[in-house]
Parts: structure tokens; C-alpha cells; sequence
């Protein structure tokens, strides 16, 4: 395998990381962009995703058939806890001081971590995720599973329905209105409080459909799962300008395909600070982020 | 006005110093036991890098979720100054600390120049990565295994906890009188500035960024002071001790305590951290309840514990001077009202 293949390998290892990666950073940027809170707990709803797929999947087994199913439950439950979290715990704080919404969220996260440690059902071991048995194509030296397949159509599938939303319905076109000036939509008659639910739901669905995809890429799921791909997450949201959509997907294969590179040719513990020092780098050069447009606190 | 500030400095160092012999003679005469003795110290160290945190999170307004990962670097600088170099306990902690300040210093550089909540998620990948680094430099740390044989603070073996005890309250009044005093100066008062409205206060003349950036070094400092007692009082370190989890608690204890509230703190540590030991059938589910906890404080009781006493602080020369009222000053109207 010569440098060119390997470097290609890790291109299209990175390209399916980065897509989850996107996945859940448009939850992120969703959010932040209407209204203004980093959610922590978004990762933890992309370990709730994995685990509902979970239990489907071994209770019907595992076709590619089943796996459409698994989608069509775990995205909408998730959806529903989004809504019901933004509902119960994120609404009441909305004229709060941004630090309390801030520690709620981190509470929030924290309790879904640990309630799934401490559930019968879930537990703190880690379980094996029921997958399709491996299939590799070839193509030019390079291996392309169909894990890797699945991944990315379904990111790039569900994104272009996303982009779709947001940019040809009419709610999308209220949250772009949130986004822009939440008192001008609400003067001009949007329903701010649905918008924003929606939009909450969105990303969860979102986040639980990168859950199953993430737990088939690495056949595991466990209660703290989350963690980490929602930290990544986040930075690739802010890498692409966080409040930006196309800013959020960018981020996110940007992030795989950094990732994936340090892994494979510098080590595999460094590949979470790589991570961190995009962070850095990023908030020192270009804080708006790539695609971000900087815009001016109005007083 | 200088003669009673300066009657009330010397009334609480009087007080403190009463407070320190009075609990000393009871450890030392085992009235209070070995095992409270060993809570109390715990708390001390809890509170103090609650107080740290809460000089960030609390009195400026930025959420840190990293202070664990601070509270290590304190603890192995420490472990490492005393075991390998040799240097007395004393400086280690103190340099322990310095070497923390040192990584807020470089944590805050690029954060605290943005508005916006960077701060919480960095310090949230720092406490994460101090870990990971900790679990590899096995040349210092000795790895996932952790480091054993730390020099406790004395070797004798009575003497211990009368000894952790007391140097644990004396950082404990250190850094209490530290923040309070900062917070009544010029720069404590941007600090509190920047929390209330960081435009307002860049409006008014205040280096927004300068301010910030004090206030974290700082906190990190004291954090570090926090590991630094650590390290010896338990003798073992592993870098699962600092984990996010650990983070969280001192975030609780500033929480429930009262954010921006002194008193607040060093309550609720102390309260937590005893029932913490109380606690501790209740396992697993306690990870459950302190989340919890944070969410319904922060619906329904924002400012916390003290907030219910009107945001105030607990003062040694003001209880003094309510003593000494009551037994030998009693005014007028209260006369009257006996009659």
C-alpha cells in the first residue's frame, strides 16, 4: 500500500467519522443559532439514539431492513426528549442569566449519563452493538466497507432533507427568522416557542440518527458514549462559524478527516487534543469560524 | 474610619486564631474523631477549590467545568516537587499552585479574549486532556496505576490528622481572606462588574479581558493550592481522581452554596462533603441526585442557599460585634422594649 492509497484510506476513513461528526454538530448550530445556549447534553442524546437502536435491533435482528426501522423509531423518540428537555428545563431559563442555562444543560447531560448507568436495562458496562456483518469493496487499493457506505448515505441523505427544511418550508424559513432576530419574528406573528421546539426536535432527531450510525462505525454502546463525539461536535460547529448550517457540516468532515489523519500517521491518543488545538486555533485566528460571519454585540 | 477597619481586622484575627487553637485541642484531644477529622480536612480542600471556582464562575461570570483537571496539575507538581527534587512541602504546594496558574494563563489567552461561553467547553476539553496526558506521563504520574508513597504532611503517626487538619485551615483562611479582600478592592469590583454586564463595564473603562484573565489565573492558582494539599493528605494519586465527575461536585458545591456568595461555599462544601461519607450507600445513584440538584436550584432557587439570606456574607468581626452588642451594649430601644 503506498502512501497515496493510505493517505486515500484515511480520506474515506475520515469522510464517515466527519459525517457523524456533522450530524451532530447541526443539532449544535441549530440550537445555538436560535437560542444562544451550548446544549452539553446533545452528545448524550446521540448515546439515547444508540441505545434505542440497540434494543430494536436485537430484539428484530439485524437486515438492512431492521436498520431503516431502528432510524424510524430511535429519531423521533429522541426528538420527543429533545422537546420535552427545551420544554421542561431550557424554556423556564430563557431570560435567566446565560450561566444558568449553561449549568442546567451540564446537568442535564450529567443525569442522562449517569440515569442510563444506573437504569437495569442500560448499566455501566459497555454492550456490543448488533451490526450488518462486514462487507469491504475495493476500489484502487483502498477498502471501502459498507458500514462506511451506510454512513454516509445516510448523513448526506438526511442532510440534504435538513437543507431542505430549512431553506423551501415555511418553518424553516421562521427558524432562519428566529435565527436572524427573535423579537422582530415574534412582532411579525411567529410562534417563537414552537420554532424553537422544533428545532430542538430536529437536532435530537438528528443526534439519534448519528447515534445508531456512530454505534454501527464502532460496534459499542455504553452510558458515556456521548461525551466525546459531542465535544467534537461542538468544535466542529464553531470550526464552521458556529449558527451556520453549511458551516456545521463542513466543520464536522473537516474534524473526521483531521482526526482520522492524526490518528493514522501520528498516534491514536493524539487525536483528541488534534481536536482541542483545532479548538485553540480556531478561537485565536478566526473566531467567527469559517463560514461564520462575525456580527457585533448591539447593545 | 482606618481605626475601625482596623479593630475588625484584629477582632477576626483574634476569632481565627481562637477558632484555630479551639478545634486544634479537640482534634488533638480525639474529642472530634480521627475519621471527622479526615472529612473536615477533605472539606477544607474541597472548599478551597470551590472558592477558586467560584471566583470564575460565581463573581466574573464564566463558567469553568475544568477545576479538577487544575486541582491535578497542583497535585502531581506537588507530589513531583517534594519526591523527586526534594523540596520542602510548603513551597511545593505553593509551587503546585503556580504551575496551575500557569495553565489557565494558557487556557485563557485564547478563550477569555471571545464573548460567549468558550471558556466552559475548553475547560471542559482541558480537564479531559490533563487526564489522558496524566494517564501517559508515566515518568512522573506513573501512569493509569497512579503514584503512591507521597510524603504525608507529618510522619507521626498521632500527630497526622492534628497536622493535615491545620494546615488544610490554614489555606482554607488564606485563600477565604484573599477573595473577600480582592473583592472589596478596585479589581475585585471590575471582576463583579464583568459579571453584571461586560458591555457596560468595556463601556466604563474596564479591560474587559485583563480582568477575566486575573480572575482565571487566579482561580486556577487556588485550584492548584487545592490539589497541593491533596497530594499529601492522601499520599496516592491517579488520574481518575480528577475526572469530569470531580469537576461537577465543586461546581455543585458552588452552586448550592450561592454563586457569587463566600459564605455560600464554604457551607455547602463542607455540607456536601459530609454527606458525601453519609451518603455513600446510596453508590451510583448519587450521580443521579447532584445533577438533579443543579437543575431544580437552577429553576427555581438561582442564587442558591445564601440567596434565601439575602445574598449575604458571614463576617467574624460582624459576629463580634453582634455578641457584644447583645451582652453588654444593648441599645436604647431594645431596653425599652424589655421594659
Amino acid at each position: 500500500m503506498g502512501v497515496f492509497q493510505q493517505i486515500l484510506q484515511q480520506m474515506i476513513n475520515g469522510l464517515s467519522l466527519g459525517s457523524i461528526y456533522a450530524l451532530l454538530a447541526l443539532g449544535y448550530t441549530m440550537v445555538y443559532g436560535i437560542v444562544k445556549l451550548i446544549n452539553f447534553a446533545h452528545g448524550d442524546i446521540l448515546m439515547i439514539g444508540a441505545f434505542i437502536g440497540y434494543f430494536v435491533l436485537t430484539k428484530i435482528g439485524v437486515t438492512p431492513g431492521t436498520l431503516i426501522i431502528a432510524f424510524l423509531i430511535s429519531m423521533p423518540l429522541c426528538a420527543l426528549l429533545g422537546v420535552s428537555m427545551e420544554k421542561i428545563c431550557y424554556k423556564p431559563l430563557r431570560n435567566a442569566p446565560r450561566i444558568n442555562a449553561l449549568i442546567t444543560a451540564i446537568g442535564l447531560s450529567f443525569f442522562l449519563e449517569n440515569g442510563a448507568r444506573v437504569l437495569p436495562a442500560i448499566g455501566p458496562n459497555p454492550r456490543v452493538f448488533p451490526t450488518l456483518p462486514p462487507v469491504t469493496h475495493h476500489l484502487l487499493g483502498v477498502g471501502l466497507s459498507r458500514v462506511q457506505i451506510i454512513i454516509f448515505a445516510v448523513a448526506v441523505g438526511l442532510m440534504l432533507i435538513l437543507n431542505y427544511i430549512i431553506n423551501f418550508t415555511k418553518i424553516g424559513k421562521a427558524m432562519r427568522a428566529v435565527s436572524y432576530d427573535k423579537g422582530a419574528s415574534y412582532l411579525m406573528g411567529i410562534n417563537v416557542d414552537r420554532v424553537i421546539s422544533f428545532t430542538f426536535a430536529l437536532g435530537s432527531a438528528l443526534a439519534a440518527a448519528a447515534g445508531i450510525l456512530f454505534a454501527s462505525a464502532y460496534p459499542q454502546v455504553e452510558p458515556y458514549m456521548g461525551i466525546m463525539p459531542g465535544l467534537k461536535a461542538f468544535i466542529a460547529a464553531v470550526l464552521g462559524g458556529i449558527g451556520s448550517i453549511p458551516g456545521a457540516m463542513l466543520g464536522g468532515f473537516i474534524l473526521g478527516v483531521a482526526e482520522t489523519l492524526a490518528k493514522g500517521f501520528l498516534s491514536s491518543q493524539m487525536a483528541d487534543a488534534i481536536a482541542f488545538g483545532l479548538l485553540i486555533i480556531i478561537l485565536v485566528v478566526k473566531p467567527a469560524g469559517i463560514l461564520g460571519k462575525s456580527i457585533d454585540e448591539k447593545v | 474610619m482606618q481605626s475601625e477597619r482596623q479593630k475588625k481586622t484584629i477582632t477576626s484575627i483574634i476569632l481565627l486564631v481562637l477558632g484555630f487553637v479551639f478545634l486544634n485541642a479537640l482534634v488533638a484531644m480525639r474529642i472530634i474523631d480521627e475519621y471527622t477529622t479526615q472529612v473536615l480536612t477533605i472539606g477544607a480542600i474541597n472548599v478551597v477549590v470551590a472558592l477558586g471556582l467560584n471566583l470564575i464562575s460565581g463573581f466574573t461570570g464564566q463558567l469553568a467545568l475544568g477545576h479538577a483537571g487544575f486541582m491535578a496539575v497542583g497535585a502531581y507538581t506537588t507530589a513531583a516537587l517534594v519526591m523527586k527534587l526534594g523540596v520542602p512541602i510548603f513551597p511545593a504546594i505553593f509551587g503546585g499552585g503556580l504551575i496551575s496558574a500557569l495553565f489557565g494563563l494558557l487556557i485563557g489567552l485564547p478563550t477569555l479574549r471571545l464573548r460567549g461561553d468558550y471558556l466552559a467547553i475548553v475547560t471542559l476539553g482541558f480537564g479531559e486532556i490533563i487526564r489522558v496526558i496524566m494517564i501517559n506521563l508515566t515518568e512522573i504520574t506513573g501512569g493509569p496505576a497512579g503514584l503512591k508513597g507521597i510524603p504525608p504532611f507529618t510522619t507521626n503517626f498521632y500527630w497526622r490528622p492534628v497536622v493535615s487538619f491545620a494546615i488544610a485551615y490554614l489555606f482554607l483562611v488564606l485563600v477565604i481572606t484573599l477573595i473577600s479582600n480582592l473583592l472589596k478592592s478596585s479589581p475585585g469590583r471590575a471582576i463583579v462588574s464583568i459579571r453584571e454586564d461586560e458591555i457596560a463595564a468595556n463601556a466604563m473603562g474596564i479591560n474587559v479581558f485583563y480582568y477575566k484573565m486575573f480572575a482565571f489565573t487566579l482561580s486556577a492558582f487556588i485550584a492548584g493550592l487545592g490539589g497541593g494539599l491533596y497530594a499529601p493528605f492522601f499520599g496516592y494519586l491517579s488520574p481518575n481522581m480528577f475526572n469530569f465527575q470531580k469537576s461537577v461536585e465543586f461546581l455543585i458545591i458552588v452552586v448550592l452554596g450561592g454563586m457569587g456568595n463566600l459564605t455560600g461555599t464554604v457551607l455547602a462544601g463542607f455540607g456536601l462533603t459530609y454527606l458525601q461519607e453519609f451518603l455513600r450507600f446510596l453508590q451510583d445513584y448519587r450521580l443521579v441526585i447532584y445533577p438533579l440538584i443543579l437543575i431544580v436550584l437552577m429553576l427555581f432557587q438561582p442564587s442558591g442557599l445564601m440567596g434565601l439570606f439575602g445574598n449575604r456574607e458571614f463576617s467574624l468581626a460582624g459576629l463580634a460585634e453582634q455578641v457584644n452588642q447583645l451582652l453588654f451594649r444593648k441599645d436604647p430601644a431594645e431596653k425599652a422594649g424589655e421594659k
